[in-house]
């Protein structure tokens, strides 16, 4: 399992490091690293791979929210029914249960408010063993996935030194 | 006064003599040069880790902007005696035996302040860091070159050791792992070295500011040898295991008359390192070793990179086993050493620097510095190789 989580830290941060790199960086054979993601990915410890995009700077007027979700648990399955419900809508992008005074944290993407306070007014709030939801629109990113928006990190070092 | 004047008279003889240095020279080509990429740098490209940077605002804040004493604030000295403890194995007092520098280049220039006569001879293996051989020189010693080869893998052999000994000889600078090749020194090499010293009673100037980037096996250090801890000086600092270069914060740990010979020096030309320095140094020492090893394994994938690149584009390198630079050879190419770094640059705009600015037995070879992205990495060789193919000779 060493050797897999080596090559899992690895392209967790760049998901487009190809095989060969891969493999010199840790001294393997190709083929090697590329059966082993392919069998993470059949086995879903990767689940997926994803770009990070600053879509606002492509004047981009999406809107997104975090949703804080007070639910009423089930016997035998707690907060697990009400939380794959809310998986199912492909607004939604993520979900945790979270400890504190809410249960479920829900993040939601639409084309403007609108579009999420419908959710929220229609879809969220109205589900079974919900009780309240808490919207905060989320106003301006400055860090997502280890990536900061603003003025990436220049190089600052002398070009040459000694 | 009249700028016609010739003012290099006014310079002392022994400065004016001091040959320019060859990463100067370079530098400045490098920089009149657009898009460059440059594997010629010789420090970290991490940023200092946010916990050190945080601790060193809160020592501000908290108003921490006095002298320490000369030797430096106790609770760093007591980290640095722990830390060496744990790593080398040797005990050193945090009352006499360390004293806290300006970097390790200042460590370096007090002990050879301390200890130099003039006409003594300071044996300094090359290719080596540059400052060793001008610092013996500023202080009227005779630097005698001990060269090292490829085919040693750049250790120094004892009967190149032994062949240089004159009844001046009087210290031995040992900087391994080495700027710029790469060369490591085992236990066994060192220990084949150890009777030669203490025969001709040496004092060995052990430069270890890489040792923490050693990627095969624990670095070893001569200290650690019967008979050897009183005649050495164990130099280290945290500019390359912390990513902390501007920082300028380094250390010597050695016999307490020979410490309190370098705080004579070091009380009346410098009176202490930056407090705000120490302060962060305590913090990388107490909380930094987690971060560090990520960055060590992270050199090491760009270690195996970088040499597997060269492999295929046939340029010949040993295989380093410590700090961050690959030393290939660029016979191949028929060029020397500077005409293949300037070549490159003009021709690819890639940056690497000269061996031969590293001592003459450097001529014939490159330093690629792999503290570089993947990306740079994997097109500064793409570059190299198409380089390559243009000028390989035959």
């Amino acid at each position: 399992m060493e050797l897999e989580k080596r090559i899992l830290r690895l392209i967790e941060n760049d998901a487009q490091l190809n095989p060969k790199t891969i493999a010199t960086m840790l001294g393997e054979d190709e083929q090697k690293v590329v059966a082993i993601i392919k069998r993470l990915e059949r086995e879903k410890y990767i689940l997926g791979y994803n770009t990070i995009i600053n879509w606002e700077r492509l004047g981009d007027d999406g809107v997104t929210a975090m949703i804080d979700v007070k639910v009423t648990p089930e016997r035998e399955v707690g907060f697990n029914n009400v939380a794959e419900r809310i998986c199912r809508f492909p607004e939604v992008s993520c979900v945790y249960l979270m400890s504190g005074t809410y249960d479920l944290s829900v993040i939601v993407s639409g084309d403007n408010m609108k579009d999420i306070s419908w959710f929220v007014s229609h879809k969220l709030s109205t589900l079974d063993h919900v009780q309240s939801t808490t919207t905060h629109f989320i106003l301006k990113r400055y860090k997502q996935e280890n990536f900061v928006f603003e003025e990436p990190e220049q190089d600052k070092r002398l070009v040459v030194s000694p | 006064m009249n700028s016609k004047v010739n003012m290099n008279q006014y310079v002392s003889k022994v400065v004016r003599d001091i040959p320019p240095s060859g990463i100067r020279k370079f530098f400045d080509l490098v920089t009149q040069t657009e898009g460059v990429i440059s594997l010629g740098v010789g420090e970290p490209d991490f940023v200092t880790p946010w916990h050190i940077r945080e601790a060193c605002f809160y020592s501000l804040e908290k108003g921490y902007t006095m002298y320490t004493s000369n030797l430096g604030l106790p609770e760093l000295r007591e980290e640095i005696a722990a830390y060496e403890s744990r790593k080398i194995g040797v005990n050193y007092s945090p009352e006499d035996e360390i004293l806290v520098t300006v970097g390790v280049s200042e460590a370096v220039d007090l002990a050879l302040r301390a200890l130099v006569e003039p006409g003594d001879e300071v044996l300094v293996p090359e290719p080596s860091y540059v400052s060793y051989s001008p610092g013996t020189t500023l202080v009227h010693g005779k630097p005698v070159s001990l060269m090292t080869y490829d085919a040693d893998e750049y250790r120094l052999r004892p009967d190149i050791l032994e062949a240089a000994l004159t009844p001046r000889s009087k210290v031995l600078i040992l900087p391994y792992p080495t700027n710029p090749t790469g060369g490591i020194m085992k236990h066994d090499d060192l220990k084949a070295l150890v009777d030669i010293i203490i025969k001709h009673d040496l004092i060995v100037l052990s430069d270890e500011i890489y040792s923490e980037l050693t990627y095969e096996g624990e670095h070893v250090s001569i200290a650690s040898f019967p008979g050897m801890r009183d005649r050495t000086i164990v130099f280290n600092g945290f500019s390359k295991s912390f990513a902390m270069t501007g920082w300028r914060i380094g250390y010597a740990c050695g016999h307490p008359e020979i410490i309190n010979a370098m705080n004579k020096i070091h009380q009346y030309t410098i009176m202490c390192a930056p407090i705000m320095a120490q302060k962060a140094a305590i913090e990388a020492l107490r909380h930094g070793e987690g971060e560090m090893k990520k960055m060590v394994e992270n050199y090491n994938y760009r270690r195996k990179l970088m040499l597997a690149g060269f492999k295929e584009i046939g340029l010949s390198c040993f295989e380093p086993r410590g700090a961050f630079y690959c030393f290939p050879s660029i016979t191949s190419s028929g060029m020397n050493s500077e005409d293949f770094c300037e070549q490159l640059l003009k021709e690819e705009q890639v940056a690497v620097v000269p061996g031969n600015a590293f001592g003459n037995c450097g001529e014939g070879y490159i330093r690629c510095c792999y503290a570089a992205s993947v990306g740079n990495i994997e097109e500064a060789i793409d570059k190299m190789g198409q380089f390559l193919c243009r000028h390989r000779k035959g």
